[in-house]
């Protein structure tokens, strides 16, 4: 599981590469910082929280049969080839190699698309409270006698 | 670099888009099926951030990060829930889940 991680980190800094090729370096370093530093180091924590043996892993490979994913793969590939054929079949147009710095983008940001930075605030302020709900252990208020009665 | 054509872009993001769908659909662990959500926002970000280099706007990485924002808000709560239901059930595996306890 820690191995899907770090090919995870591998797959978020290609993509960054990706959008600083692309002509977003702010974007780029946004994905460094947020997705390769934050979310997966909180993957990570959970993980060493659950504490993971070895049977973990051998169920996982019990689970991926080929039976299991050959259905799914077949669909999703019929897909891929329907999006790649109306991507093709549509002329050809270069994407310009200028840049959009990252002051236009605080400028847009904080112009015509402040409702939505606004609405980024209070989405993450309802996951912090989300989180904290969900997270906090519950206290059971059972007697020990018929605690020890259930088991 | 100048001679990249917007199809390649949208075509790496699809191909993205799909890894993580086939993932989210054969994967039971729900670790997995996480991580696979999160690829799949970013492919939808990288189509975003094509569209927008293609007409030099700022649009599309405004967008970006607002889906950033999205996804760091839905792996925190989607953390805690898989915490919660490890501590319930035991296991990670999402059948496991399929039973109403109201």
């Amino acid at each position: 599981m820690v191995h899907a991680l770090l090919y995870l980190v591998v797959s978020f800094l290609a993509i960054a590469v990706v959008f600083y090729i692309l002509g977003a370096p702010f974007i780029a370093a946004l994905e460094v910082i947020v997705y390769a530093g934050a979310i997966v180091v909180l993957i990570i924590f959970v993980i060493m929280m659950l504490n993971l043996k070895q049977e973990s892993v051998e169920q996982e490979e019990k689970w991926l049969t080929k039976k299991v994913w050959i259905g799914p793969a077949i669909l999703c590939t019929i897909l891929l080839i329907e999006l790649a054929y109306i991507l093709t079949t549509s002329d050809a147009t270069v994407l310009q190699d200028k840049e959009v710095d990252s002051k236009a983008v605080g400028m847009a940001l904080y112009g015509p698309y402040v409702i939505g930075v606004e609405l980024c605030g209070l989405l993450l302020m309802s996951g912090i409270v989300g989180a904290y709900h969900l997270g906090r252990q519950k206290k059971k208020v059972i007697h020990r006698f018929l605690e020890k009665a259930e088991e | 670099m100048n001679s990249i054509p917007i199809e390649a872009g949208l075509l790496v993001a699809g191909i993205l888009f799909m890894l993580g769908l086939i993932s989210v659909l054969i994967r039971r662990n729900i670790i997995f099926m996480l991580i696979s959500v999160e690829i799949m926002l970013n492919a939808a970000g990288m189509a975003f951030i094509v569209a927008g280099s293609k007409w030099m706007q700022t649009d599309g990485q405004v967008m970006f990060i607002f889906i950033l924002t999205m996804a760091a808000a839905e792996v925190s709560v989607g953390l805690a829930l898989i915490l919660q239901i490890y501590h319930q059930l035991k296991t990670l595996d999402s059948d496991a889940a399929n039973k109403m306890n109201g």
